[in-house]
């Protein structure tokens, strides 16, 4: 198919930025969106034109290194998949397809559509871990058996891949969702729960302290997170971080 | 020829590592705190190694191409980790994993190393069950187990098909703690270009800052390379994109061997190409060979049917159905390990059996398990006389239950709905074997330099058995490599910190920066894809999933001659002080065309077949790969002489005493 590609293409992180327009064809229904843009990428370097930067790595929608915001929505039109994950066939032959960056404070554009999210690194560094010493001199795996059903549920939590399309899609730039996946786990696991209350309280300062907007329960984040993080865990981050705040 | 030595301790096999550790020199934690090391890779063998040195008071940096830790290609291990446990009461014990290891690996791994990591493998759930890693549990509240390719035991650890995602989390958040205490530098979209040696000795890395374009000193007092496989010289595997050799490739170039490089595992059950212009191969986790049944139709004319698209899988007949693997092995069936798998999917798509367009795929069909599945959950939940259509939606909420995102996944690669038509599965690349030669300690030939993870050539031998690369990632970072450098950096106490103000260091440096003008300056007409897609064919069709004399010897030919095109032709548009993904690519391409190249001189000196290396002359009557113990039953280690033709090679004799080398049957 045929497609109007319209990129935002940006030098750097303080340059000005701004769209292009390039033309595509050739493009089959089974390409993935970045085999569609590795294809315009040699296409522009074979006419000695810069190629447009993007973030991606795996290619099978786990590591999060992907990120794109296609048409307005992060990670494009598709429910449940990142970017890499999404396929040509949801377009159709002719379209016009806008890409840009997420776009948050707290993510400034690296260049073109490569942003920097080392903010959630350290919204991690502020507390998401259990301290244990990795000596190996711990006890046996089953000797704390674990419902499991609180095993799934913070497994269901611990599958946040940290793309941050729930920032990019929430009108706040709110990294809620992110951080109470993150708390999530931990709070529901007995390995957890000693630390439960400092984790919450430092993660929380270290999310307000990124510049990340607050969160007013839109829920846009849950509707277009890849791995499905559900807004209970926001209702259980809430939860935590009121009892902590009592603990204090 | 140098002298290769293993530092094996003596003693019997289950007590060489008690007794290693009782005897090699400890560093007081006084003087730890003095001591820098760099980690260069942060998967699971990087992200585990750096947090266990922190925490046992070095200082550490680490190093990785990502923008995050997290992201490292480790996260996209789907299947699982073994651990010899025996929670499953199945007959496990520290000595059938080493036994089902060294016999899966083709007896081409070190038995010495291979038992410590068995040794060590009950710990490594432990430490992860602490770290809050969530491993999948049964409604008793206790560890859930299942069976993976090659072995007769339940002996894998597993979170759904996210295992490595949830392993690598875990060292994540290990090197978060340790990040928070200041123990741990991390410095994330960085690419080691070149290791500094002075006097001999590994003392640091030169590294590209690839936001700013910046070239960078880092010194320590010795360097890990933790940078992950190559499998990626084949173009189209299932590694992820930025998956490099280019650290232990550099570090090769200064001294350290590269071991048995022809070794590479080709894995059965991946999505089979659907185009030309397509970058990247997604595994199916071998999980679902517990389930799924391989066939291809047994008559010649249904699968050519079924490549016009004239008729279905599902219209041909249960008799006329191909089990192949069920037919050759009937011990192991669908179970057999990947090599073997690989080579019958092969064979029977080269003999014209092949099911998709290309005739490069067999079935992987899921219709008796839905249907044994339904029956059992019908049966216990007491339905005693279900209809087939109570039995198939049953079973397909059990085989969602067990395998749901891997369905969701293919589907959405496909279009395609594995409940009700079989998947399409073929081999592709996945996992190398080869790697930088490393002691018993983990260190290289260059004294200093340590390498662990997929990047040494490790403790699979010829074929690594699914859940063991997991295993011996972290095995080597949390409890091997802390322990054994130790031994090495005992006598850097005194040494204080490194200058990186040192004629070594501005040597390297400049020689970075050479490379880089040079590539830059090429300024020719091709994309640097265009020759990391025709090497990747080379090295797929000449030495992929079947060698032979001749191919080997054109391919060296070959992929020379591609290197000089790509140093008289690439194009890399841009600067290469700024961020460019371009350069980046380039200067690993360049490491591949000489890998690639000492690949295929590895394989055609190999004169066997064994594991992931199958050459044509050698094979016996009904097809099985014929190895060579008499002659053949070493390690291969190149020393670098400058060009890959005139590299030398060194061999490490393998001795077993435990383990009598008998055919690998899974008959
Ligand atoms: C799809 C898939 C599924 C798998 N499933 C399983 C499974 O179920 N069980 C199992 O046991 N194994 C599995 N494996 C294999 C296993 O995942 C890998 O072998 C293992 O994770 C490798 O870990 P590593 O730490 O050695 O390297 P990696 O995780 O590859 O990490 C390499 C690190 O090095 C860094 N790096 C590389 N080069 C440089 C450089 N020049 N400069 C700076 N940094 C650099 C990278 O940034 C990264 O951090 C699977 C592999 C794949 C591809
Ligand atoms: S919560 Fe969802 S959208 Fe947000 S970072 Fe995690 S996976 Fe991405
Ligand atoms: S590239 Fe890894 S999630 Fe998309």
């Amino acid at each position: 198919m045929k497609l109007k590609l319209n990129i935002w293409r940006q030098e750097d992180a303080n340059a000005k930025g701004q769209f292009e327009n390039y033309d595509l064809d050739g493009i089959d229904g089974d390409m993935s969106f970045l085999e569609m843009l590795d294809v315009l990428n040699n296409n522009l370097i074979e006419q000695g034109v810069e190629p447009v930067e993007f973030d991606h790595d795996c290619r099978e929608g786990i590591c999060g290194m992907c990120s794109l915001q296609i048409n307005g929505e992060p990670h494009g039109p598709d429910r449940r998949v990142t970017t890499c994950q999404l396929h040509m066939r949801k377009f159709k032959d002719g379209d016009t397809i806008t890409i840009e960056p997420f776009r948050a404070k707290a993510f400034p554009v690296v260049k073109d559509l490569v942003v920097d999210r080392s903010a959630f690194d350290r919204i991690q560094h502020a507390g998401g871990y259990i301290s244990v010493n990795t000596s190996g001199n711990t006890q046996d795996a089953n000797s704390i058996p674990i419902e499991k059903e609180n095993a799934d549920m913070a497994f269901n939590a611990a599958t946040c891949i940290g793309c941050g399309a729930c920032v990019a899609a929430c009108k706040n730039a709110s990294a809620m969702l992110f951080t109470s996946a993150k708390v999530s786990q931990y709070a529901l696991l007995p390995q957890g729960e000693v630390e439960a209350t400092e984790r919450v309280l430092n993660m929380v300062e270290q999310m307000d302290k990124e510049g990340f907007g607050n969160c007013t329960n839109t829920g846009a984040c849950e509707i277009e997170c890849p791995k499905g993080i559900s807004l209970e865990n926001i209702a259980r981050l809430n939860r935590e971080y009121l009892s902590a705040s009592f603990k204090g | 020829m140098s002298i290769l030595d293993s530092k094996i301790p003596s003693g019997p096999i289950a007590e060489k590592w008690t007794k290693h550790k009782n005897e090699i020199n400890l560093v007081n934690p006084a003087n730890k705190r003095n001591i820098d090391i760099i980690v260069v890779g942060t998967g699971l063998a990087g992200a585990s190694a750096a947090a266990t040195l922190a925490e046992l008071g070095y200082n550490v940096k680490t190093f990785c191409f990502q923008d995050s830790p997290r992201r490292a290609h480790s996260i996209a291990a789907q299947g699982g980790i073994n651990a010899s446990k025996n929670y499953q009461g199945d007959g496990d014990s520290d000595y059938r994993l080493f036994y089902d290891t060294v016999k899966g690996g083709d007896y081409r791994s070190r038995e010495a190393n291979v038992y410590r990591l068995a040794e060590v493998s009950s710990n490594i759930i432990d430490q992860c069950v602490a770290q809050g890693v969530p491993f999948a549990r049964e409604y008793g509240g206790l560890l859930d187990n299942r069976s993976f390719g090659g072995v007769l035991v339940s002996r894998t650890f597993y979170a759904k098909g996210q295992t490595g995602q949830q392993l690598l989390l875990g060292a994540y958040s290990a090197m978060n703690r340790q990040i928070n205490r200041g123990k741990i530098q991390a410095f994330n979209r960085h690419e080691m270009m070149d290791i500094v040696k002075v006097d001999g000795k590994a003392r640091g890395i030169i590294a590209r800052n690839l936001v700013t374009g910046e070239i960078e000193r880092h010194s320590a007092h010795a360097v890990v390379l933790a940078s992950g496989g190559y499998g990626n010289v084949f173009f189209l595997s299932t590694n992820a994109m930025g998956s490099n050799v280019t650290a232990a490739w550099r570090a090769h170039k200064k001294g350290a061997f590269f071991a048995n490089p022809c070794f590479t595992q080709i894995h059965p059950t991946c999505i089979p190409v659907s185009g030309d212009l397509q970058a990247k191969l997604t595994l199916m986790s071998e999980s679902l060979r517990n389930d799924g049944r391989i066939w291809v139709p047994k008559h010649k004319k249904d699968a050519e049917a079924i490549r016009a698209g004239k008729l279905k899988p599902t219209e041909i007949k249960e008799e006329d159905r191909d089990y192949y693997l069920e037919r050759r092995y009937p011990a192991f069936g669908n179970l057999v390990p990947r090599d073997v798998a690989s080579r019958a999917a092969k064979e029977r798509c080269d003999a014209g059996y092949g099911v998709n367009k290309t005739g490069q795929a067999v079935y992987l069909d899921f219709a008796s398990a839905i249907e044994r599945y339904g029956k059992e959950k019908a049966f216990s939940s007491g339905h005693k006389n279900p209809s087939q259509e109570e039995i198939i939606k049953l079973g397909k909420e059990v085989v969602e239950s067990k395998y749901g995102n891997l369905f969701d996944m293919y589907q959405k690669i496909t279009d395609q709905n594995p409940y009700e038509t079989p998947m399409m599965i073929f081999p592709a690349v996945h996992y190398t074997m080869g790697g930088l030669w490393v002691d018993y300690n983990l260190m290289t030939t260059i004294p200093g330099c340590y390498a662990a993870g997929e990047a040494n050539f490790s403790d699979h031998g010829a074929n690594r058995l699914g859940a063991s690369a997991l295993m011996q990632g972290l095995a080597d970072g949390y409890f091997v490599l802390p322990y054994t450098i130790g031994d090495y950096l005992s006598s850097d106490i005194q040494t204080g910190p490194i200058s990186t103000e040192t004629k070594e260091f501005e040597q390297a440096e400049k020689e970075v920066r050479d490379s880089l003008d040079r590539l830059m300056n090429i300024k020719g007409d091709k994309p640097v894809d265009y020759f990391h897609r025709k090497l990747g064919l080379i090295m797929w069709n000449k030495c992929g999933m079947s060698r032979n004399e001749k191919e080997l010897k054109e391919a060296i030919e070959e992929i020379a001659q591609l290197r000089e095109e790509f140093y008289s032709n690439v194009r890399i548009p841009g600067k290469a002080t700024v961020k460019n993904a371009e350069l980046e690519k380039a200067s690993r391409v360049a490491d591949f065309l000489e890998l690639g190249e000492l690949f295929a001189k590895d394989a055609l000196e190999r004169n066997e077949s064994c594991g992931g290396h199958f050459r044509e002359e050698y094979q016996t009557e009904d097809g099985e790969a014929l190895r060579d113990d008499e002659n053949y039953r070493y390690v291969s280690a190149w020393e670098y002489k400058g060009q890959p033709k005139d590299a030398v090679l060194h061999k490490e004799q393998l001795i077993f005493e435990n383990i009598e080398l008998k055919t690998r049957s899974y008959k």
